[in-house]
């Protein structure tokens, strides 16, 4: 059998078998599952309050845009200190030092990072259509939608994420990324319609995946009439479509780049020299 | 076995070094190779082989460039200049092919921690599974590897649950898990208690025999080198400064030997050239009244020490005879 072959379903596997440590790990499934909890009691507080300028609970308007964030959270931040991380404790170099090990690390985390999105995804869609009024879980159009943009969010985010782990240097400075994508989530219309913040602002969050793909799966979850709360009151699928792919392709044209050359830069001596700078910060 | 060249290995044409088997039999070629970072060389013309089936440590002081020399052949790092070939291919452009018949054990810290030990072996041998030859039947099935070093109690434990000393026999065994035809380690035992010392010398015994397996490894433990190595290189001041058995370093220093003993009460201490003619001319003199007669003739430790010194002062001062004046150097302060 082809060796490269080999290593795909070897990472595959190895994508399955870390879903089922973080699903056999209390901490990680609690980690995994309060993030969603949190902002879903959020949500239901606000389920009485409308979107400005409409009879919808801005709840289930909020709810649909998670679905989106989720993507991009994980896909980004998620991914991306991961990867910091286990360069940081020699996971990456163990990959390196196994033929083809490398493939088989990076199909991996892309396993392990979906199948973490495709769970949050799912019980916050079933939490959704139990605890809210108004979502369209049950009309074809509505997946024939969705299922394309979390593929799309996908191949936008997973790349820019594995470029973002390879560009931070510790795996206490990928902390940062999170704080980021919280600040990003602010612009991106994901709490609040972006029309009502300042023009520039609105732009700033247009440039950035988070945003559209919270208006995908909006246009997929929520009433079309609630496209007047939009930009150019419209879903803007085409642009969305535009935009998503423009970051999949620079991310994976980026990605690989990145990747080898963080890569090429790990020996036993760099993983050494880390573990003994953790080490000492933790003792100081 | 290795022949020994020793006023080529001292002179500073380390390069020079004269080799009598054909470059292809050698599993590991290194020549002239040098290493810069910036304007600090570390390297300055490090050559030495290894042939099929031969365990070689490297010895040095901190900073000499051991594990700078490991991670050159391992492939992790790219190296100044020299010619470098290990099982004939030049690191610097391995394959993956080429990267499945070698094993690197590393000190592992806390990766892979939720893995379960069977389940971490299982998954990491599976890449092994294409590269598998007739004679070579890849990957090592992970019980049984286990088994090998010890860690079956562990095999359903979590990684994290291991203790420091089963870790680095699972270490072990994620190197040896492709039966490579060449294996790496850097300082294995550092950190190891006497218990887990012996048996990891019973592993890697097993490893060359067995397995046919060349070993290279680096280690601060003179001792250790001893035990494991079929040949030693002594590594100081960027340049390999003596190169054979243990045995075969000890005897470079004994062309004098200690002689001790004690006579009415009184203890005595001489240098001899010849100390068997020497003894053997003390008894005749003294006859029984000799007591407590010890031969001493220079340790490993005595030699390394000797040797890493007279590197250490500047190799490039000295010319081809400077490796005879720092052994008669050492003779004069041991004596």
């Amino acid at each position: 059998m082809n060796a490269s072959w080999v290593a795909a379903r070897a990472g595959a596997r190895r994508g399955w078998i870390e879903l089922k440590h973080t699903f056999t790990t209390p901490n990680d499934l609690v980690t995994l599952l309060i993030f969603t909890a949190i902002l879903l009691g959020v949500m239901l507080w606000t389920r009485t309050t409308t979107v400005p300028g409409t009879h919808f609970s801005l709840g289930t308007a909020m709810l649909a845009s998670m679905i989106g964030m989720t993507v991009g959270f994980n896909g980004l931040a998620t991914l991306g200190s991961i990867l910091t991380v286990e360069r940081e404790d020699g996971t990456l170099l163990r990959a390196k030092a196994t033929p083809n090990g490398m493939t088989g690390y990076l199909i991996g985390k892309v396993v392990t990072v979906s199948g973490t999105i495709l769970i949050s995804v799912i019980t916050t869609l079933i939490a959704g259509a139990l605890l809210f009024s108004g979502l369209a879980v049950g009309s074809a159009s509505t997946w024939l939608t969705l299922i394309p943009v979390l593929l799309l969010g996908l191949l936008a985010t997973l790349p820019i994420g594995a470029v973002l782990g390879s560009l931070f240097p510790s795996a206490r400075s990928a902390g940062l990324l999170t704080l980021a994508m919280g600040g990003l989530a602010a612009i991106s219309g994901i709490f609040y319609p972006i029309t009502h913040l300042p023009h520039w602002l609105q732009w700033a969050g247009q440039v950035f995946p988070l945003y559209w793909l919270g208006l995908g799966t909006r246009s997929a979850l929520l009433p079309a009439n609630l496209a007047s709360v939009e930009i150019g009151h419209s879903w803007r699928h085409l642009a969305t479509f535009g935009v998503l792919s423009a970051w999949a392709v620079a991310g994976l044209l980026v990605a690989p780049i990145l990747l080898r050359w963080v890569a090429r830069r790990e020996s036993g001596s760099s993983v050494a020299a880390r573990r003994e700078k953790v080490l000492r910060q933790a003792a100081g | 076995m290795s022949v020994l060249n020793w006023s080529g290995v001292l002179s500073p044409g380390a390069a020079r070094h004269v080799r009598e088997e054909p470059a292809e039999d050698l599993v590991l070629d290194v020549r002239d190779l040098r290493m810069r970072y910036g304007r600090t060389g570390v390297l300055s013309g490090v050559s030495f082989g290894a042939r099929r089936g031969e365990v070689l440590a490297l010895l040095g002081p901190n900073g000499a460039g051991k594990t700078t020399t490991i991670e050159i052949l391992e492939g992790f790092r790219m190296r100044s200049s020299g010619q470098v070939s290990v099982l004939g291919t030049d690191p610097a452009h391995g394959g993956e092919a080429w990267r499945a018949r070698i094993g690197v054990v590393l000190q592992s810290w806390r990766d892979h921690g939720k893995w379960q030990v069977r389940e971490l072996l299982a998954h990491l041998g599976s890449y092994y599974a294409p590269y598998s030859g007739s004679g070579v039947p890849r990957p090592w099935d992970a019980d049984e590897l286990i088994a090998t070093v010890g860690l079956t109690e562990q095999a359903g434990q979590r990684v994290r649950r291991l203790s420091g000393g089963q870790r680095r026999r699972l270490d072990v065994a994620i190197g040896i898990v492709g039966r490579p035809e060449l294996l790496f380690l850097d300082e294995p035992t550092a950190g190891f208690d006497p218990e887990a010392r012996r048996e990891f010398h019973d592993l890697v015994h097993r490893l060359a025999d067995r397995e046919e397996a060349t070993i290279l490894l680096t280690t601060h433990d003179l001792d250790e080198a001893e035990k494991l190595a079929d040949r030693i290189l002594i590594l100081a001041g960027g340049r390999i400064v003596a190169d054979g058995s243990a045995d075969e370093l000890s005897r470079l220093m004994s062309t004098q030997a200690e002689v001790r003993w004690s006579r009415d009460g009184q203890r005595f201490v001489h240098s001899a050239d010849e100390p068997t003619r020497f003894v053997r001319e003390l008894f005749r003199q003294y006859g029984e009244s000799v007591e407590d007669l010890e031969v001493r003739r220079a340790s490993l430790e005595d030699t390394y020490m000797a040797l890493v010194r007279q590197a250490e002062s500047g190799v490039s001062g000295s010319g081809p005879g400077g490796g005879e004046d720092a052994i008669r150097k050492f003779v004069v302060v041991a004596g």
